[in-house]
């Protein structure tokens, strides 16, 4: 196809949701529903066909760098929004407008009440837009454009139910916490403008080999690398985005959103921004081991506590939204370990297996009638049929069995991290193995209490929501029933993916040209792809191979486990709880982060403006003014007697005056002669 | 161009002003709006050729007019815009049509002489935007404050003769010294042209006094830490329409003045103080921020917001390179319809509720949702995300200052946090929740008038986010040839 077309197309991929989501929001209140989703589907269905046509084109050779515009020029900067289109660039697209159709599509059944349906379309394909100019940015600008955007719709659809407190107070947490993470990321763009004097993808890779070497000076007299402290900073955006510690404490909250948008948006693709950003930027990562060691530790610590935490929820969100958390510090150890192929490989897989389930977990709600809590919940399977089979092969994928794709990804990152020598690689090995044992073990928890045991639902119990007029959960008696194909559909097409994807793509991804001149490994400071690939004999071999890996075991122990205390002894659970307490409360607590955030950080602000506020500007500075208006009245009236309104006593100060004055000049004129 | 532009800009909305003020009282109120309105909009007219026929190529003064005023000092009423100028007059003749309209309904009490101050305020200021001569500027700065004392005392608040007073106390201090340092350089140099003054040379004491006299007049007027105290207040008591053109053009002469005199007549001294300057930017920046975080009154916050965002533009200026000081001066520009915007929102709650205490209010989105998308818009932009004009600005000046150093662009990129803190966190008690009493279950959306007014400046806002090139090609040259004349040493 000619070069002009492409170029086209790329715009039109880019701008067709943005359409859906303007038409079926600027008249949100005019247009019927069907128009609405209709528009919706229509421009992100559009995207993904453009972006399989892009894919092919990509795979016959053509990558594509250029500028749509101008967006600003200034002291000899230029800033553009342009189009970066390569194997990576298109791959993140793929990915993006598939999860998003299956979406939309499964929107349609899931919202089919709420009285906000076509403002919802429009802000998913919003949504859909900002992250397809995040992923195809060719400059950090634009990048940071399409960050802050999917953070904002982000923040619209967590308090998209705006009448719920924890919803509003979810999404404003959210949006701070990210903007902690901006904040960093703003820095680490800047250190990029100021040394290399450009925001463009291509003139910064270029350039970043002779800032090698640069230093900058923070504090004292110590010296700084420049390239640490930038991938530093840049690695904080991520953070915030991908939800790493200690920025993580937003996402667990966000489920307070619609559970479409915890698959689109909190799964599958925003908060896997970070993962990719860093494999963008893997030309100025690989200049800097110590940053790589701090994204790989930070990266260890997300993966193996996060999970702990997975274990004790009870929400079925909740428990899946933790997964989450684990799963995206399994794609951060990965780069850390400089095998970006194996971190967006993972982000892959796990985009179709992680929206499978919480797709399923939303299936489950409506079926439920709203009432989440798993204790709830069991033996669904005779209920939900194919919500049961699709979740069951999501939870498999994900615990890595193997011939899964979850299995390819993860266990591809846990042998890089095997492989790799930095600093940090030895703590992280061992946190990403005991999470497989883990994430096993919390998954299964969950899908052994819904779809199998007693049927706990139709009972009368007491937790109602005290802030919301309608009733959840089934009534006495009630029976769960399957979700209609609208639900249903879009988790067969994702349990497809979740399946086969990992054994047909991890040969081209890891081993094969598939990011070659996309992302750097410096083969030298950084081998482990290259020993990777030399202990790579085949997607067969490596799943027969597993029988002899502890990972395998490891994962079928958790499995085992959890289907010992859940199914067997179910009364050991709580028995354990008791009996480590200590522990069980500092799970509960999640680690007292959200107590620190909220009692040091929020109140601390808050307070710290109470004090400014009161101290500096009305004690300090109005005391002054209001003190200096005083003193002049205070002066005044001392002078005030003096005007009597009497012509004599005016008289007679003139006089005075006068022969003072007389008095002082002539004096010394007389003295003189 | 044959048209004396620049001073149709200036005389038109007086004269609206002065005709609108014929039709006496309030019988006539319909009247007098109506007038008002079509003056703002000639007057907004007249100002659209200053951008269409700029020459962005040079960084001389256009559409100059001189004419002998008081020739035994060398007065002269001397006009003329440049790239850093010609933004501001569009932009105050812009907002004067808003303002016209957003007082259209809310006020019944002396309509006439409400609106006539509007215009003649705006056409003062284009006066000071565009004066070239020392004195005549002097005489339009103070000029412009008669009507602003007079909207604040006469259309103001129950605390409107303390805050009138506390707002007069801060700028006689500064007129006066300004006044003294005009005299001076008056005697150095024979005129009082601003362009003769920006080539004299000056030993470096003295630029450093001329400079300290500057500062008082002008730091009070942005206004910079410490002697920003009367904002808040003046802005509690003022009408909406007050809060409006304080915000998004009265506090924009003090910023300017730093570009016509601090900078250029005492460059020296700039560089000598630029610790101080950035200083006092960053105090702004960080602690009032925190200081608007805990306010309780939604207009004293969005006051607060604003100088914080000011700090931004005297930050932008002293770190005199030419990213950060064009940032600065977009940050101004976007700061007029983001401000403008945001008391207009509190306006149209006000007006309804006739409170501004956020604890009155929450769940405001459930009766009136037009309004709560269109201000969640703005709260957007006044917390500077990116696709909104509130973004350029602050993304200029942030990195301008990591490369000027790197703790300067720590304390700067932190209003990202702090800004969208006191933002989102007063959205949410408004707009968000339940209904939370009778009062709010009993708020009708906006009219098609305030959709119009707030739509029109949400245009502004996207479109400037989207696309500013058209605001900085503007002022290239002029901000080019302003920074290479700060960086020689003129003594």
């Amino acid at each position: 196809m000619a070069a002009h077309t492409m170029q086209n197309l790329y715009l039109l991929i880019a701008l067709a949701p943005l359409a859906g989501a303007v038409a079926a929001g600027l008249f949100c209140r005019l247009i019927p529903r069907w128009l609405a989703h209709t528009a919706a589907i229509l421009g992100v269905a559009v995207s993904f066909a453009g972006s399989i046509i892009v894919f092919q084109d990509v795979q016959a050779g053509h990558s594509f760098n250029g500028n749509v515009y101008t967006w600003l020029t200034s002291g000899g900067y230029s800033f553009h929004v342009g189009f970066l289109i390569d194997s990576l660039s298109v791959l993140m697209m793929l990915v993006v407008t598939f999860v998003s159709l299956m979406v939309h599509i499964y929107t349609i059944g899931y919202m089919r009440d709420d009285p906000g349906y076509n403002r919802f379309f429009s802000y998913i394909s919003l949504f859909t837009f900002s992250m397809l100019m995040l992923v195809m940015a060719n400059n950090f600008m634009q990048l940071f454009f399409g960050w802050e955007a999917v953070g904002l719709v982000s923040y619209l659809l967590i308090g998209f139910w705006y009448t719920r407190p924890s919803a509003i107070f979810a999404n404003m947490k959210a949006f701070l916490a990210n903007r902690v993470g901006d904040f960093g990321f703003i820095l680490g763009i800047g250190l990029v403008l100021a040394h290399v004097g450009s925001l463009d993808y291509k003139t910064v890779f270029e350039r970043a080999p002779e800032l090698a070497s640069a230093t900058i000076n923070l504090w004292g007299a110590a010296d700084w690398s420049l390239l640490s402290v930038t991938c530093i900073c840049l690695f904080i955006g991520a953070m915030g985005k991908s939800a790493q510690v200690p920025l993580h404490v937003w996402l667990p909250d966000s489920m307070e959103g619609p559970t479409p948008i915890s698959a689109l948006i909190h799964a599958a693709t925003m908060v896997t921004a970070g993962i990719f950003m860093v494999s963008r930027m893997s030309p100025l990562f690989e200049l800097s081991t110590t940053a790589l060691s701090f994204v790989m530790v930070i990266g260890a610590i997300t993966a193996l506590f996060m999970g702990f935490l997975g274990i004790i929820q009870n929400d079925i969100k909740r428990v899946v939204a933790y997964s989450t958390l684990s799963q995206l510090g399994y794609m951060t150890v990965a780069l850390g370990a400089s095998a970006y192929s194996v971190a967006i490989f993972h982000l892959m897989t796990h985009a179709f297996f992680k929206a499978l389930l919480f797709l399923g977990a939303g299936s489950v709600i409506i079926g439920m009638h709203h009432d989440q809590d798993i204790r709830n919940m069991g033996g669904l399977r005779k209920y939900m049929p194919i919500t049961w089979m699709t979740f069951l092969v999501g939870s498999l994928a994900l615990i890595g069995t193997p011939f899964f794709s979850g299995f390819y990804s993860k266990d591809s990152i846990i042998e890089a991290v095997k492989l790799s020598n930095i600093p940090g690689a030895g703590f992280a090995y061992v946190a990403v193995l005991a999470g497989v044992f883990i994430t096993a073990f919390y998954s299964f928890r969950l899908y052994f209490l819904v779809f199998h045991g007693a049927e706990r639902f139709g009972k009368e119990h007491a937790e109602h929501d005290a802030h919301s007029e309608e009733h959840h959960g089934l009534a006495h008696g009630q029976k769960p029933h399957e979700s209609p194909w609208v639900v249903t559909m879009p988790l067969i097409l994702l349990a497809i993916p979740s399946v086969l994807i990992g054994f047909f793509t991890i040969e081209p991804l890891l081993i094969g040209e598939y990011f070659k001149g996309v992302i750097a490994v410096d083969a030298v400071a950084h081998p482990v792809m290259a020993e990777y690939a030399k202990e790579f004999h085949g997607a067969v071999a490596m799943a027969l191979h597993a029988a002899v890996s502890p990972v395998f075991w490891l994962a079928l122990a958790g499995v085992a486990l959890s289907w010992f205390f859940y199914m067997q002894r179910p009364d050991l659970p709580a028995a354990i709880a008791r009996r480590f307490s200590g522990i069980n409360t500092l799970l509960e607590n999640k680690y007292y982060f959200d107590k620190f955030n909220d009692l040091a950080l929020a109140r601390g602000a808050r307070l710290l403006g109470e004090g400014f506020w009161k101290f500096g500007d009305v004690a300090v500075i109005d005391g002054i003014v209001n003190g200096a208006a005083r003193l002049v009245a205070r002066l005044s009236a001392l002078l005030r007697p003096v005007q009597t309104g009497y012509v004599y006593h005016y008289a007679f100060t003139m006089i005075i005056g006068l022969m003072l004055l007389l008095a002082v000049w002539v004096a010394p004129l007389s003295i003189s002669k | 161009m044959s048209y004396p532009l620049l001073s149709l800009a200036i005389w038109v909305p007086v004269a609206a002003g002065i005709i609108v003020l014929a039709t006496g009282s309030d019988r006539n109120a319909g009247l007098a709006r109506t007038l008002a309105l079509a003056g703002a909009m000639l007057g907004l007219l007249v100002t659209l050729p200053l951008y269409f026929g700029f020459n962005a190529t040079t960084a001389d003064m256009q559409l100059e007019e001189i004419h002998a005023w008081i020739p035994n000092f060398n007065i002269r009423y001397h006009l003329g815009v440049d790239g850093i100028s010609v933004l501001f007059v569009i932009l105050n003749s812009f907002i004067t049509v808003l303002v016209v309209l957003a007082g259209w309904v809310a006020i019944k009490n002396k309509v006439a002489q409400y609106n006539a101050a509007f215009l003649i305020m705006s056409g003062l200021m284009n006066g000071i935007f565009s004066a070239l001569d020392g004195m005549l500027f002097y005489v339009f700065f103070e000029a412009s404050l008669i009507p602003l004392y007079l909207i604040i005392g006469v259309w103001g608040g129950p605390n409107r003769v303390y805050a009138a007073i506390k707002f007069f106390l801060y700028t006689l201090l500064g007129s006066l010294l300004f006044l003294v340092a005009l005299i001076y350089l008056f005697l150095a140099s024979g005129s009082f042209s601003i362009l003769v003054w920006h080539g004299l040379s000056l030993d470096a004491s003295v630029q450093i006094w001329l400079f300290l006299a500057f500062l008082m007049a002008f730091a009070v007027k942005v206004p910079m830490f410490p002697v920003h105290t009367w904002l808040p207040d003046a802005h509690v008591e003022a009408p909406t329409g007050g809060s409006v053109v304080l915000a998004a053009i009265a506090l924009k002469l003090g910023a300017y003045g730093f570009l016509r005199f601090s900078l250029p007549i005492a460059p020296d001294a700039a560089h000598e103080l630029t610790w101080l300057m950035i200083a006092l930017s960053l105090i702004a920046v960080v602690y009032i921020g925190f200081v608007a975080l805990a306010q309780k009154d939604m207009k004293k916050l969005v006051a607060y917001s604003s100088i914080s965002h000011m700090g931004f533009v005297t930050l932008g200026f002293f770190m005199l390179s030419s990213l950060s000081v064009e940032g600065a001066i977009v940050q101004m520009i976007s700061h007029g319809f983001v401000s403008a915007a945001m008391f207009l929102c509190i306006g149209v709650l006000y007006d309804r509720m006739h409170s501004r205490q956020i604890a009155d209010y929450g769940g405001v989105v459930n009766t009136m949702p037009k309004f709560a998308a269109l201000f969640m818009l703005f709260a957007m932009a006044n917390a500077g995300l990116p696709a909104t004009s509130g973004f350029v600005g602050e993304f200029m000046v942030i990195l301008s200052a990591v490369k000027f150093n790197f703790w300067i662009g720590f304390a700067a990129a932190s209003t990202m946090i702090i800004g969208a803190a006191y933002t989102l966190w007063m959205y949410k008690r408004v707009i968000f929740g339940a209904i939370a009493n009778e009062h709010v279950r009993a708020l009708t959306d906006i009219s098609r008038r305030e959709f119009l007014i707030l739509a029109l400046l949400a245009l502004c806002v996207l479109g400037m986010g989207l696309y500013p090139q058209p605001f900085t090609e503007v002022m290239h040259v002029s901000v080019e040839n302003l920074l290479k004349h700060v960086a020689l040493p003129k003594y």
